[in-house]
């Protein structure tokens, strides 16, 4: 986009305003902006926000990211990462890692979209 | 755990660091800001806005005239250390902490923003660190250490940003990282990271940092950086600011740990703080809820380093008259190379002497009310609010950046067709973002958005890693510490290449401005020719002396035809060994005040004269004169008899003035007539029985104290020696005999 420096112009409907009130109309007007990126963030996850929920769950990050990389291949992402391996961790009655380790070594993974409504391959 | 502990005389032992790593936890979480201590009284002087002292420092070069005293100032201040070996950074960070540094920023190696998760291990860096679990835990470690030994806390800082943000933002939160850079927009903008990917996963990163209470710093500075005229940027920084600084509250963090990193747009020659000023005030009025981290303009930096700590002042001119929260340093050297240790020091330095020089200004001088600098200040911020609307008649963010909005070199309202534009299906892990399902969860603490908990246990709706016993936050034990990954690339193999340089018992040295013993030195040369030939005649010089990778990293001219000056860094080949330095006595000297002191106390007479037939008076002015810091100063009584003083009359001028010591300065020392008049002095006091109330100092530049001693003076003092010297010694030789004729 091309445009000449039209403040004068343009600036009209906030010459009268008060610093006051500029700076309300500064605010909200970032807050409009930004209310659909938050959105976004509540309602979405990522590769990024799994590996960093399975890190918290005491995995590492070689470990994170091979079972990120398991939920993708079977498509268990929507119920995040954490949730699956913690799924399965009350279905085997074992804590959360050693649940998380069987995903990786024992490739246990249609255990795990069973237990998220899926069919076995 | 490791017992070592640092001594405030002996290096920093990087071995000692390294060693049980595993179980090494921090001691605690969160940013630090200074403790303001208003009415400070340091020395001799009252400060406005000081903080609280350290402990150990090192003070600014002129802080021995004023009893060794170094004020810090209120802002915390930061310094960028990233030589991409994190184990010779932490000898840096030991310097500039001890220099005045409270925030240690580490900068990532090129390319780690792309990087899909943790690197892990230690491997060498390029233009940066590769920011690992290892290497924080590690730097974390010896800062815990510097910091009780500079009794200040250090706050540790670097990057959450890139595809793996909430990865790093988590192994931040779990190593005791204090503060973080964390801005989606600087992904969308300079590192080509899909728009959507950026912003749900900054979501997330922000959440972990609140939880961490750490401090955030926005990438808003970039534009100015980016920008082809830094200063028409001015009113996008204020929404990029904006931007980020709300979604960041509303993701839950305080907006104390919120700063702006702004930088004054413009540098000299252009009229800088005239452009710059207005734009700092207009920042601060709209976002005074928020902290100002200002740094300083890199944007124009050149090679001079000269140029650049000019520039870094003014810089510093506008933090005073507006606010900074954190002054930011950059190296004067950034324009040449990766910065080299005497630089951030440099740089801690200027920020601590223009803010400490600076104390007080604002009860003196404050900021015009109305005219040009208010009437710039609504312009810009009426400009900003315009960004805003164009932005969102444009559709919202997304779409306004698809439009090139961003980084245009024109200023709003103008637009120039030269922003950064990217697509919103574009970039960088596209397609990587998917929609969570209605049993979406996340059993752990700080998790953004929506997470069914409650499907498991209703009550865990608050405490979602309660489902799993808590989460590394809550236990720190469960995290799993990564050493090493690659055999061929760690710290181990490039400690070891060096380990004869290293540590408190090195067996060799050589210089170093980067890595231990990278051998680099630099040389300042006048040639009195053109640039080209200036330069040719270094790197010619450079070779002849056997230097190695000589390269000409700056040069200025003095003129045309009549100059220039050039200054070169090169390699040595050898080492020195330590143990066969030979090094010269260390002088025994009291303090000022001593001296002063035991004057006062009571008061003492000396004669003094260049004996023999000798017009040499120089050096015994210097020795005596209060301009020179002569013994005078300390209010010792002198009598000066002149030059050419026949040995007989120095005596006689001390039997009759009932002096305390004769002070005989003999320069001429031919045939050795200058110890043949002082053994006359000697001499003839004997005769008259007057030798043992005397004291008999002798003194000239081809005196020593030895031969000085045998010719029969009390003492000796050579070439360099100053009034200090011979105070220390009178002084105390007089506490001698007192103390002997008690007996």
């Amino acid at each position: 986009m091309k445009r000449n420096d039209d403040f004068e112009t343009r600036r009209e409907h906030l010459k009268d305003l008060s610093d006051a009130e500029l700076e309300t109309r500064f605010w909200s007007l970032i807050e409009e902006l930004i209310n659909p990126l938050l959105k976004l963030g509540y309602e979405n996850t990522t590769p990024a926000i799994e590996r960093s929920v399975l890190l918290r769950m005491g995995f590492s990050s070689l470990e994170a990211k091979a079972l990120v990389e398991g939920c993708l291949e079977h498509n268990l992402m929507e119920h995040g990462a954490g949730n699956v391996v913690y799924r399965l961790s009350r279905k085997d009655g074992t804590d959360v890692r050693t649940a998380g380790l069987k995903l990786i070594e024992k490739q246990a993974w249609d255990e795990a979209e069973t237990l998220f409504g899926g069919e076995k391959a | 755990m490791s017992d070592y502990i640092l001594d405030k005389d002996t290096k920093i032992d990087v071995a000692e660091i390294l060693k049980d790593l595993e179980h090494y936890h921090p001691r605690r979480r969160g940013w630090t800001w200074r403790e303001p201590v208003p009415g400070l009284q340091m020395g001799p002087f009252t400060y406005e806005d000081a903080s609280k002292p350290l402990k150990d420092s090192v003070g600014l070069p002129p802080a021995h005239y004023f009893g060794d005293i170094d004020p810090q100032p209120i802002p915390v201040i930061t310094t960028e250390i990233a030589s991409g070996r994190f184990e010779d950074d932490i000898r840096r960070m030991r310097m500039a902490a001890h220099h005045g540094a409270d925030h240690i920023m580490v900068i990532r190696t090129a390319g780690q923003s792309h990087f899909d998760g943790l690197i892990e291990g230690t491997p060498q860096g390029i233009g940066g660190v590769p920011v690992t679990r290892k290497q924080v835990r590690a730097q974390r470690k010896a800062l815990d250490m510097i910091e009780d030994e500079v009794g200040r806390p250090i706050n540790y800082h670097s990057y959450v940003s890139g595809v793996a943000g909430p990865d790093i933002a988590v192994m931040f939160a779990e190593e005791g990282v204090n503060g973080a850079h964390q801005d989606p927009q600087y992904n969308v903008i300079y590192r080509n990271i899909n728009m959507v990917r950026s912003f749900v996963d900054a979501c997330e990163s922000k959440k972990v940092m609140a939880w961490a209470d750490m401090a955030q710093i926005d990438g808003a500075h970039n534009a100015n950086a980016t920008a082809r005229d830094a200063w028409k940027v001015m009113p996008e920084l204020m929404v990029q600011h904006g931007i980020n600084a709300l979604i960041s509250a509303k993701v839950g963090m305080k907006k104390k740990n919120i700063c702006l990193s702004t930088v004054p747009p413009t540098a000299t020659p252009g009229p800088c703080i005239h452009i710059d000023l207005p734009y700092a005030v207009a920042l601060r009025d709209l976002f005074h809820e928020y902290r100002m981290r200002a740094q300083m303009n890199t944007k124009y930096i050149e090679a001079s380093t000269r140029e650049a700590t000019v520039t870094h002042v003014l810089n510093m001119v506008i933090s005073k008259l507006t606010s900074a929260d954190i002054q930011s340093t950059i190296t004067p050297d950034e324009g040449r190379n990766v910065p080299w240790h005497i630089y951030n020091i440099e740089a801690c330095d200027t920020a601590k002497q223009a803010l400490i020089g600076m104390d007080g200004l604002m009860e003196m001088v404050e900021l015009k009310k109305d005219g040009y600098l208010r009437e710039k200040a609504r312009e810009l911020k009426e400009r900003a609010v315009l960004f805003l609307e164009n932005m969102i008649e444009l559709g919202g963010y997304f779409n306004s950046v698809e439009e090139g909005f961003f980084v245009d070199s024109g200023m709003f309202p103008e637009r120039n067709g030269d922003g950064i534009s990217r697509k919103i299906d574009g970039g960088i892990g596209v397609g990587t973002v998917i929609k969570r399902a209605k049993d979406y969860c996340a059993p752990v603490t700080a998790h953004y958005g929506y997470n069914n908990v409650a499907q498991y246990d209703p009550s865990a709706a608050d405490d979602p890693a309660k489902l799993i016993g808590g989460c590394t936050f809550e236990c720190p034990e469960k995290i799993q510490y990564i050493d090493e990954l690659d055999e061929t690339d760690n710290v181990y193999l490039r400690m070891d290449e060096v380990k004869d340089y290293a540590g408190p018992d090195a067996k060799l040295i050589k210089p170093e401005m980067e890595w231990l013993a990278d051998g680099t030195m630099m040389l300042t040369m006048f040639f009195p020719t053109d640039v080209r030939h200036a330069e040719a005649a270094a790197l010619e010089i450079g070779k002849r002396m056997n230097l190695t990778d000589c390269e000409v990293i700056n040069r200025e001219i003095m003129h045309r035809a009549e100059g220039t000056r050039i200054e070169m860094k090169g390699k040595v080949g050898f080492s020195i060994r330590m143990d066969e330095l030979q090094l010269p006595s260390v002088p025994d000297v009291l303090s000022d005040d001593e001296l002063w002191d035991a004057i006062d106390k009571k008061p003492m007479r000396i004669v003094a004269g260049t004996i023999g037939d000798d017009e040499h008076s120089v050096g015994l002015r210097e020795i005596l004169n209060i301009k020179h810091g002569g013994i005078e100063k300390y209010g010792i009584e002198c009598i000066y008899l002149g030059t050419s003083v026949p040995p007989e009359k120095l005596v006689q001028a001390a039997i009759e003035t009932n002096a305390d010591a004769m002070l005989a300065s003999c320069i001429i020392s031919h045939d050795d007539i200058h110890y043949k008049n002082i053994a006359k002095v000697d001499r003839i006091a004997r005769e008259m029985g007057v030798r043992d109330k005397l004291m008999f100092v002798a003194g000239g530049t081809q005196v020593t104290d030895e031969g000085a001693r045998e010719a029969g003076a009390d003492v000796g003092f050579g070439r360099g020696s100053h009034g200090n010297h011979v105070a220390t010694f009178l002084v105390k030789e007089r506490a001698r005999r007192e103390q002997q004729n008690a007996r």
